[in-house]
């Protein structure tokens, strides 16, 4: 696996986009620190883009690694290789060196900044890992998509509706859902509501670090008041973990009755 | 060497195996025929373990491959269009491949026979059909296994390259090697093969040696044979 895992490596760290996406990350860290000068609101900035940017970029790389590396796939399927490894090596390969655009993007203007002498070095920690996970979540959910498509074109279509459901769509629908049945107890229904979407759970689990009540919003104050700012950190992070391991494994199951 | 018992494989609605019996015996060349659509590939591609059958077992060396990887060690595959990575250079592919399966040193005889020296240092996307399918070639030769399949390895080949292709595959069996070949190009089936497998509707229609095969149509050459299965078949 982890011979695959260098070649789908390197072969991205070729490819001109992770550079794009590195100097994006590279770009918006510089400017938000150095013509901000208040870390927490660059954070809180920072933040807002990395939910919704993460697994927008996670999810149409995921798709488009799959479907151009098919004839690299179907050359491995032939050499004795396990299936297992063969995918999942490919998966750490997108979602690594993604992860790494974005930690190598963010942290270096940061470290510029000053930022081991600083006390957001946690909150800035956060983001980071939080932007690991849901680059982990929204490539491995992705390749699922690629996985169950063979038409390329339907993949991607399948794959945007996605992000666009879980960005967008799922809040809409919670927030109906709160207003419209506003006059009954909600509180299980919006902690639930939270945990079945990895962009909303981020958002919480950051917010819940930063501590901001005034940002918290109804599901956070529910979150805060229900667990408690340490435990829900650690249940939030139990969810993101989830999050990765259950498309992981279908992405196995799929593999290994595929026909290629 | 490889023995199928009962292989059924469906697409979809599309039953492309319906129950075929197959045993072949170590070393010789036996030549898989069929017209278009009729499995060949599909059983290849099962006994590789690429395709996943609905039904039936395939043993390769006494072993059972369902789930298993590692016997393909002990394959060397030509795929039908060879489809690769198209950024990457013929040298880099080689590379790969050498470090995914083990140490070969092959692979430089054979980049000479069929002349690739120029070629090494291009990527693949830019490479003709019949070069491509020379890199298959040197990918697939290169390691020393003991049973080497080969699906349309005549594909894009210039006459030159064809009669390389032909002493190397001469080779490969007087070394003792049990090889599989697809292929539509008759007068190369009935030159090379010991033995013919012919796959119609998804079964095993005949298996034998190419005199017993005008024997049995009760044709006077190889072609008129083939077609007249077909024909009876079809009519």
């Amino acid at each position: 696996m982890l011979k695959i895992l260098k070649y789908s490596f390197y072969d991205l760290m070729r490819s001109r986009w992770s550079y794009v996406y590195f100097a994006f990350y590279l770009l918006l860290g510089v400017v938000l620190l150095f013509l901000n000068n208040d870390l927490s609101k660059a954070v809180i900035t920072l933040m807002n883009v990395i939910i919704v940017l993460v697994p927008l970029i996670g999810t149409i790389f995921g798709v488009m690694y799959y479907y151009n590396s098919k004839e690299f796939t179907e050359l491995l399927l032939a050499q004795p290789i396990k299936r297992s490894s063969i995918f999942l090596g490919q998966y750490l390969g997108v979602a690594l060196s993604l992860s790494m655009s974005l930690i190598l993007g963010l942290g270096l203007p940061f470290i510029f900044y000053g930022l081991f002498k600083s006390t957001a070095i946690w909150d800035f920690s956060l983001l980071l890992i939080t932007g690991t996970f849901l680059t982990l979540i929204f490539t491995a959910l992705a390749f699922n998509i690629a996985l169950s498509n063979e038409n390329k074109i339907k993949g991607f279509g399948y794959a945007i509706l996605m992000w666009l459901f879980l960005g967008i769509i799922y809040d809409g629908i919670f927030l109906m859902s709160l207003i419209i049945f506003e006059d009954y107890p909600l509180d299980k229904l919006s902690l639930i509501g939270t945990m079945l979407n990895p962009i909303d759970l981020s958002r919480t689990l950051i917010l819940l670090k930063l501590d901001i009540s005034a940002l918290l919003g109804y599901t956070g104050a529910v979150f805060k008041q229900f667990f408690g700012t340490s435990f829900g950190l650690i249940i939030s992070f139990v969810m993101l973990v989830l999050w990765v391991v259950f498309p992981l494994l279908r992405i196995l199951y799929k593999a290994k009755r595929k026909d290629f | 060497m490889v023995s199928i018992e009962n292989l059924h494989k469906a697409f979809g609605k599309n039953q492309v195996l319906s129950g075929v019996d197959l045993s072949i015996k170590e070393g010789g060349i036996f030549a898989v025929l069929g017209p278009n659509g009729s499995g060949k590939t599909t059983m290849i591609k099962s006994i590789l373990g690429m395709v996943i059958p609905n039904k039936g077992t395939i043993t390769i060396q006494g072993h059972n491959i369902k789930n298993a990887s590692n016997y393909r060690q002990h394959i060397d595959y030509l795929p039908q269009i060879a489809n690769f990575p198209s950024n990457l250079k013929v040298k880099e592919l080689i590379k790969m491949i050498k470090d995914l399966r083990g140490k070969t040193t092959e692979d430089e005889r054979l980049i000479q026979l069929f002349k690739l020296e120029p070629f090494l240092d291009k990527k693949l996307g830019t490479l003709s059909g019949g070069t491509k399918q020379k890199v298959n070639l040197v990918l697939t030769f290169m390691f020393n296994s003991p049973l080497v399949i080969l699906d349309e390895p005549t594909s894009g080949l210039d006459p030159i390259s064809l009669i390389r292709l032909k002493d190397l595959i001469q080779a490969e069996k007087a070394k003792g090697k049990t090889i599989l070949i697809t292929s539509h190009i008759m007068s190369f089936v009935e030159e090379i093969s010991d033995e013919i497998v012919f796959i119609l509707e998804g079964k095993i229609y005949f298996k034998g040696s190419v005199s017993e095969l005008k024997t049995k149509t009760n044709q006077p050459d190889f072609e008129h044979a083939i077609a007249s299965i077909l024909t009876e078949n079809h009519a």
